[in-house]
């Protein structure tokens, strides 16, 4: 075994050697030489891997030293909330010096402050976040921070208040619509952080340069100006990112001439973007097969053993788990577990139908063992059936093992959106460095069918938010909901819900450009961006079990003595959504479609394409609180379903036709994602380990087969989450999935956990 | 009984038979992720059962064979991507062997693998065209000691035994099902026998040793039963290895 002494210098001696080489030599040329063309440079220079996982190293001591150190900090974080806050200099690019955990002992370094797990305030988004969380933590505001950020330096949210409508106010203030990137960074928006590495800075800066300069002759529209405006940003953002590189002693105004300053630039940049937005989602991309290029030839070159390669890969991952944002305990509330969405999108199949799988794909995943499960960074396999099969078994085992990775349709993405597309957040798909998302949150459902049923009126609070109607139902034993009278009010509901969703949208993206711009971000995109408007729903099964009921049911109304319709008493049954039952599915593809068909009649800010998810993140714990009793039998307060799962309990045929259910829903209704979480014990796939790897493997070709587009997989037993909560200490990384991210068990909320708890576990009959 | 095992395929279309449930399940019931349809009624009452509510055929409801067929074809290309196939569970399909007959028959058309979970305690009435329609027969033997099976089941172990034969003879793959409870078929000269027996067969590629479980046993209480296997312990995970070892020093697979 190698020792942390007398191992072989992996360090900056091998690349001053090499100060004179090129860069990108033994790289097959081609147009990604002339032009900023990432993908086309994997296409030509990347070497597929069908075998298994045997080749894999674990960790080294230096590894696991690190590791060990920060996981001493982890439960001190934990109890308080944040480990350390930085409350004097808001975060940049360039505002904190360098930091590290151990300066001798880092492969890869960068950290976000000067200290690991020291979380910067970034008030460009909002101030009101940074102090309320600041005095959640018990840290005192800097009274000249404070000045900055509400006297001299407007922010993104002070700007949407000033632009929101009181109805906007009303539908946000009630629930119906939630979660809006309204007071922090909207994210969402990968950088393509390759570039740095591909190309170095300068090279980009100049391609930015010209962009600008072709500006020049244009007539100074309010679009044109704005551009300038932007293009000069980004400049100044790629000159921050030399500077802050060269504080730790790096130059990357060049392209990087081994595997190691290739990981090492690819993470400046990205460490650049985390520095300065705190982006509801920062995702990373799609590099282990980028970053496989470069490994493979150090490899070939004999400059690195199979152990280095794997010390590099795991010391980056090391560096992307420890990313931290200064976030509300109300924040936390919706998106509980202090995520962060480092998403990294590997595997899936090219174009030309070779598998994008290589070793650094496996040697990503296996730093789920190196290190131990955890949910961050969001590892997303983009799954085919066509993947090789030692790569399928390998996913599957450590699924099995970790409960840490999710699964999305590269079968789904690749014809709409090429193959080089990556994930960002939980299932928003898009091509890296040429589209981008204004992130949209979510509308909720469930509530908009009570609005439908009490003319417009909250079924909580009784204010009117919705356009003014009837109030559904008379007072006799016999007055039951008519279906088609109920749809007909729903549709004029989802009519007038989704012009104000997307006007609230479009003033908080505008201000977003305005306040909290992500200028390096977007330098790592082409300059003619595709922009999409992100919508989403949450409530699906709620509301189409509850059409199903009125439908195929009795349903009747009862009111309060506000005449509003609080409760349902429902006769008879109905058939729900999770048994693969056309009757209630179709209710559920028709809602999905007829809200995006709304949504696409209202203009978007700078003409974005409109999508949508159906997506809650653990928020359906907080949209279920804020909703009445609904007409499926559902109480008020309960939790919604995640994403477009079923209702708990209510899909009883076994997972597959629970999935199928879900897989109905048309992709090209919901381009921006559909999210099904599935709990799974290991005896449900199988007696032998063997066969319930070969078995997950085969239910996700089964499901992507189908048409699902994403599977959240967890293996786990009731008893051990039941253990975990009465024991959190002994279960620091347990880590479980929920709607699109994964989570440490023991930092939900008790009341996520037990809905977790509670959700369908699929056993063996 | 006996003119039902003649089916003309025409016949499908009308020919009904006392489904329980179905159910789409990985890994339990047969290889991969298959279509298991639960029929209802069983001639057992075995002490472990743990769906005692589909002993009756009377708690069924009625499908013809087509429409079951329809349900599982939407599976189809699930069940092809995922390496799995269709099982005929129970209750006890062979029950019904003519619907069985049928929906076994239907699966292979669909080009599905097939599977037959049976006690076989009623295995004389499977025709030679079900078990041609079979690629896989689950063979539930639940105790080899003649006078514990009928304390289990209350029903003769002859005619499992005959059944048994009848496909080792056919050279028919089998897997072999055993659940064992504490107290009752887990003494070690009866696992021996046990093992002896199946491995003497020649064509048994697995054996599946299931510790009884207490789920479900709230069942019984709502249901109105006697509860036989009051006061016994579910199997612990210990025991159901040690059984397994029995079977595999017999030379058997029993994972």
């Amino acid at each position: 075994m190698t020792t942390v002494a007398d191992r072989p210098a992996l360090t900056l001696a091998s690349a001053t050697e090499g100060a004179h080489t090129d860069p990108w030599r033994g790289f097959a040329r081609g147009a990604w030489c002339e032009q900023i063309a990432v993908r086309d440079f994997i296409n030509a220079n990347y070497t597929p891997y069908a075998g298994d996982a045997g080749f894999l190293a674990g960790p080294t001591p230096r590894t696991t030293a690190i590791w060990a150190r920060l996981s001493e900090m982890f439960p001190s974080e934990r109890e308080r909330g944040v480990y350390d806050i930085d409350t004097h200099v808001p975060g940049s690019i360039t505002s904190h010096g360098p930091g590290y955990i151990d300066q001798d002992l880092e492969l890869v370094v960068g950290l976000q402050t000067d200290a690991p797990l020291k979380r910067a305030m970034m008030p460009n988004g909002g101030w009101k976040m940074v102090k309320d969380a600041l005095a959640a933590y018990h840290y005192d505001v800097d009274p000249q921070v404070e000045e900055t950020f509400t006297r001299y330096r407007k922010t993104h949210n002070a700007g949407v208040f000033d632009a929101y409508t009181p109805e906007i106010r009303a539908a946000r203030r009630s629930h119906v619509i939630t979660g809006l990137p309204d007071a922090y960074g909207r994210g969402r928006i990968i950088g393509d952080y390759r570039r740095v590495a591909l190309y170095g800075v300068d090279r980009l800066v100049a391609g930015k340069v010209a962009d600008l300069r072709a500006l020049d002759s244009r007539r100074a529209s309010e679009e044109v100006i704005r551009a300038r405006e932007e293009l000069s940003e980004q400049i100044r953002a790629l000159g921050e990112l030399k500077q802050m590189a060269a504080s730790y002693g790096h130059d990357i105004s060049a392209p990087a001439r081994t595997a190691h300053e290739a990981i090492q630039w690819l993470y400046f940049g990205y460490l650049g973007a985390v520095k300065d937005q705190n982006g509801a989602a920062m995702s990373l991309g799609r590099t282990s097969t980028f970053v496989d290029v470069y490994l493979e030839r150090d490899l070939a070159e004999g400059v690195l053993t199979e152990e280095q390669a794997q010390e590099l890969v795991d010391d980056f991952v090391i560096k992307l788990r420890i990313v931290r944002f200064l976030r509300t305990p109300a924040y936390d509330e919706l998106f509980s577990g202090d995520p962060t969405w480092v998403t990294e999108s590997i595997g899936g199949i090219g174009d030309d139908g070779r598998p994008l799988v290589t070793r650094t794909s496996f040697r990503y995943l296996q730093t789920l063992y190196n290190l131990g499960p955890a949910p961050e960074p969001n590892l997303t396999v983009l799954w085919s059936p066509r993947l090789p099969e030692g790569f399928k078994r390998f996913c599957a085992q450590v699924s099995l093992d970790t409960s840490a990775i999710q699964y999305e349709s590269d079968e789904q993405m690749r014809p709409r959106f090429g193959d080089d597309t990556a994930i960002a957040c939980c299932v928003s798909p898009m091509a890296v460095g040429k589209a981008m998302q204004f992130f949209g949150a979510r509308v909720n459902l469930a509530k908009t069918l009570l609005y439908a049923i009490n003319g417009g009126r909250d079924e909580i609070s009784g204010a009117q938010v919705g356009p003014a109607g009837p109030v559904l139902g008379g007072s006799g034993d016999d007055d039951v909901l008519d279906y088609d009278e109920v749809r007909a009010r729903l549709d004029a509901m989802m009519d007038w819900l989704a012009r104000t969703y997307v006007d609230a949208l479009n003033v908080i993206h505008y201000m977003h450009d305005k306040y909290a711009y992500e200028k390096l971000e977007m330098a790592l995109h082409d300059s003619d961006v595709h922009r999409t408007m992100a919508c989403g729903i949450a409530g699906l099964s709620v509301a189409a079990d509850s059409l199903s009921a009125i439908k195929h049911a009795r349903v009747r109304p009862v009111k309060d003595e506000r005449g509003l319709v609080v409760d349902f008493e429902t006769t008879g049954d109905f058939p729900t959504y999770g048994n693969d039952d056309d009757r209630v599915d179709e209710i559920a593809v028709e809602l999905v479609e007829a809200f995006m068909a709304k949504v696409r009649r209202n203009p978007t800010y700078r003409d974005a394409e409109h999508t949508q998810s159906v997506l809650t993140i653990t928020s359906n714990v907080v949209y279920g609180k804020a909703t009445g009793n609904t007409p499926d039998g559902r109480r008020a307060g309960e939790p919604f379903a995640p994403g477009a799962n079923p209702m708990n309990g209510r899909d009883r045929h076994g997972i597959v036709a629970s999935a199928l259910s879900v897989a109905k829903l048309p992709f090209d209704s919901a381009q921006d994602g559909i999210s099904l979480t599935t709990t799974v014990t290991p005896a449900g796939l199988g007696r032998t380990r063997d066969e319930q790897v070969t078995n997950l493997a085969g239910v996700l070709d089964g499901y992507m087969a189908s048409a699902g587009f994403h599977m959240n997989v967890n293996v786990l037993d009731r008893a051990t989450l039941l253990d975990a909560m009465e024991h959190p200490e002994n279960y620091p990384q347990l880590t479980i999935r929920v709607s699109g991210y994964a989570v440490n068990f023991v930092r939900l909320t008790r009341e996520q956990q037990r809905d977790v708890i509670n959700r369908t576990f699929h056993e063996a009959m | 009984m006996s003119a039902d095992l003649a089916v003309r395929p025409e016949a499908c279309s009308t020919l009904t038979g006392a489904v329980h449930s179905w159910d789409l399940s990985t890994g339990v019931d047969g290889p991969g992720t298959r279509f298991v349809l639960f029929t209802a009624g069983c001639p057992l009452a075995c002490a472990y059962c743990h769906n005692p509510d589909t002993q009756s055929m009377r708690g069924g409801t009625r499908h013809t064979a087509d429409e079951m067929l329809a349900r599982v074809a939407r599976y189809r290309r699930f069940i092809a991507a995922s390496g799995g196939g269709f099982t005929i569970s129970g209750g006890e399909p062979l029950l019904q062997p003519a619907f069985t007959t049928a929906m076994l028959a239907g699966g292979k058309e669909l080009g599905l693998h097939t599977a037959l979970d049976t006690s076989g305690a009623l295995g004389d009435r499977a025709g030679d065209a079900l078990l041609d329609a079979t690629d896989l027969v689950l063979l539930d033997v639940k105790a080899i000691d003649p006078a514990i099976y009928e304390d289990l089941t209350r029903f003769d172990l002859s005619p499992t035994l005959r059944f048994a034969d009848r496909l080792a003879t056919r050279g028919q793959r089998v897997w072999v099902r055993f659940v064992l409870v504490p107290g009752w078929n887990d003494a070690p000269e009866h696992l021996e026998r046990h093992a002896a027996y199946v491995a003497s067969l020649g064509n048994v590629e697995r054996v599946d040793v299931l510790g009884y479980h207490r789920l479900g046993r709230e069942k019984y209480a709502r249901l109105g039963l006697v509860d036989r296997l009051e006061g016994v312990d579910a199997a612990s995970p210990e025991q159901v290895q040690a059984a397994r070892e029995v079977f595999a020093a017999a030379g058997l697979y029993a994972p």
